[in-house]
């Protein structure tokens, strides 16, 4: 990572980081107790992911813009005072108007503190670039860690009860139902317990990384013949 | 020279805490009407459902007094009894419970009484069981606890408040027959606590 704050940063790459390359959850596997947790239910899971961007897109600005006012020695305090501000603040803006979400995320909300992903950007990016690029890092390691929270959700809620997106309503307001995908179905009690969780999140690993092989392997293809005996050794990132 | 460091630092930092203190303190003076607005409308749904809103005429959810943290009913802390009044005289009481042992932890409920000692409604607040089977206890999920209303200490009568496959008349469900079971026990004993000291819950 640059550590200076280049004029033309690669917006796109911080995107790309962010969703995809260096997803907080998939990539960088921090945060997974939250990701663990709550994942249930979609609603459940939007809800913390929702909750857990706001906070790391407040705190990334925040850092960024302080970054250089802050001392060295103590800027992890700091960065700790920050998040736990932000989470503060969320915590209570969902107690006064989401009141019932408030009730069934119950403690994983001020957990989010201790959510590493979110000091991770605060130490890993936000403290070495200007706010704008921090901003867009922060949305798309929120919208990457959210979207894994939300497949996960939709797995463990499919398998577990048959439907989808149950009690909306606590979240999005009596508009929002139930969608009950099989009528009359059993449930899978797995998936709704804390092994169907671990299961689940190793399936979504498994997946993206046979993504990333296959499109190394066209990448490289491309460029150079295989080398006999197959070099496993990952490409040096180059310039898309 | 390095003492400056560690002295600058230390002010920043406090300086730090300050500022967040004041943002959060800030945003709580804001939200807290709202807070107690939310608190309060969730504790009237609760007690809504347990003793029905035109039986009586004040306002429950400020009317209450403490219930002194006990055993009998699982009441670790002190709570909150809340009074239904008629005309002025209190004609049923609604108060927590909870079952401390349940399949996954303890089983927090709340229970409405009149003063016959018959139960005009209970409903399941929060616990841990085990999705898909025992959160079936839960009044979105299933109407069981319903099965609880016009229910006494003398009908159906100490023999009988038991699921039913202790011998008693409470349904248990396929696969989850202790949460019911706890359940059914905190209630009975909380029932016998109620005949036995009625001040506790009936007096002003």
């Amino acid at each position: 990572m640059s550590n200076s704050d280049l004029p033309n940063t690669d917006y796109a790459k911080v995107i790309h980081d962010g969703l995809w390359n260096n997803n907080p959850a998939l990539a960088q596997l921090l945060g997974l107790c939250p990701l663990l947790a709550v994942t249930g239910t979609v609603i459940n899971a939007l809800a913390l992911g929702v909750a857990t961007m706001m906070v790391l897109i407040a705190s990334n600005l925040a850092v960024s813009l302080l970054r250089q006012h802050i001392p060295n020695e103590i800027r992890i305090p700091v960065f700790i005072l920050i998040i736990a501000g932000f989470v503060t603040l969320v915590e209570l803006l969902m107690h006064a108007y989401l009141y019932n979400l408030y009730t069934v995320l119950g403690i994983f909300v001020p957990l989010i503190v201790t959510n590493c992903a979110i000091i991770g950007r605060a130490e890993g990016f936000a403290s070495k670039h200007s706010p704008l690029p921090s901003f867009i890092d922060g949305i798309s390691m929120g919208l990457g860690f959210t979207a894994v929270l939300v497949a996960l959700g939709v797995m463990r809620e499919v398998l577990a009860q048959g439907t989808l997106f149950a009690d909306a309503n606590l979240m999005l307001g009596d508009w929002a139902g139930t969608i009950t995908l099989f009528e009359n179905y059993d449930g899978f009690l797995l998936a709704a317990l804390p092994p169907g969780a671990f299961i689940g999140l190793g399936f979504l690993l498994a997946v993206k990384n046979v993504i990333d092989q296959n499109m190394r392997k066209r990448r490289t293809s491309s460029v150079v013949v295989d080398i006999p005996g197959g070099n496993t050794e990952p490409a040096i990132s180059q310039p898309d | 020279m390095k003492s400056g460091v560690i002295t600058r630092s230390g002010w920043l930092l406090g300086l730090a805490g300050m500022i967040v203190i004041g943002v959060v303190s800030l945003v709580y003076s804001f939200t807290y009407a709202a807070i107690q607005q939310s608190e309060y409308q969730a504790m009237l749904q609760a007690l809504d459902s347990i003793i029905p809103p035109d039986s009586h005429d004040n306002d429950m959810v400020n009317d209450s007094k403490i219930l002194p943290a006990n055993k009998l009913l699982g009441l670790k802390k002190d709570a909150q009894l809340y009074r239904a009044r008629h005309d002025g005289k209190i004609f049923a009481v609604a108060f927590p419970v909870t079952a401390p042992d349940g399949y996954n932890g303890p089983i927090n409920l709340l229970l409405a009484i009149d003063r016959d000692g018959k139960i005009l409604g209970a409903r399941v607040v929060s616990h841990k069981e085990t999705p898909g089977l025992g959160d079936r206890i839960e009044s979105r999920r299933s109407d069981w606890a319903d099965g609880f209303r016009g229910t006494s200490l003398e009908n159906p009568g100490n023999e009988k408040w038991k699921v039913k496959k202790d011998g008693g008349i409470f349904d248990q469900f396929t696969g989850a027959t202790i949460t019911p079971r706890k359940i059914v026990k905190a209630i009975h004993t909380a029932l016998k606590f109620v005949e036995s000291d009625p001040g506790v819950f009936f007096d002003e």
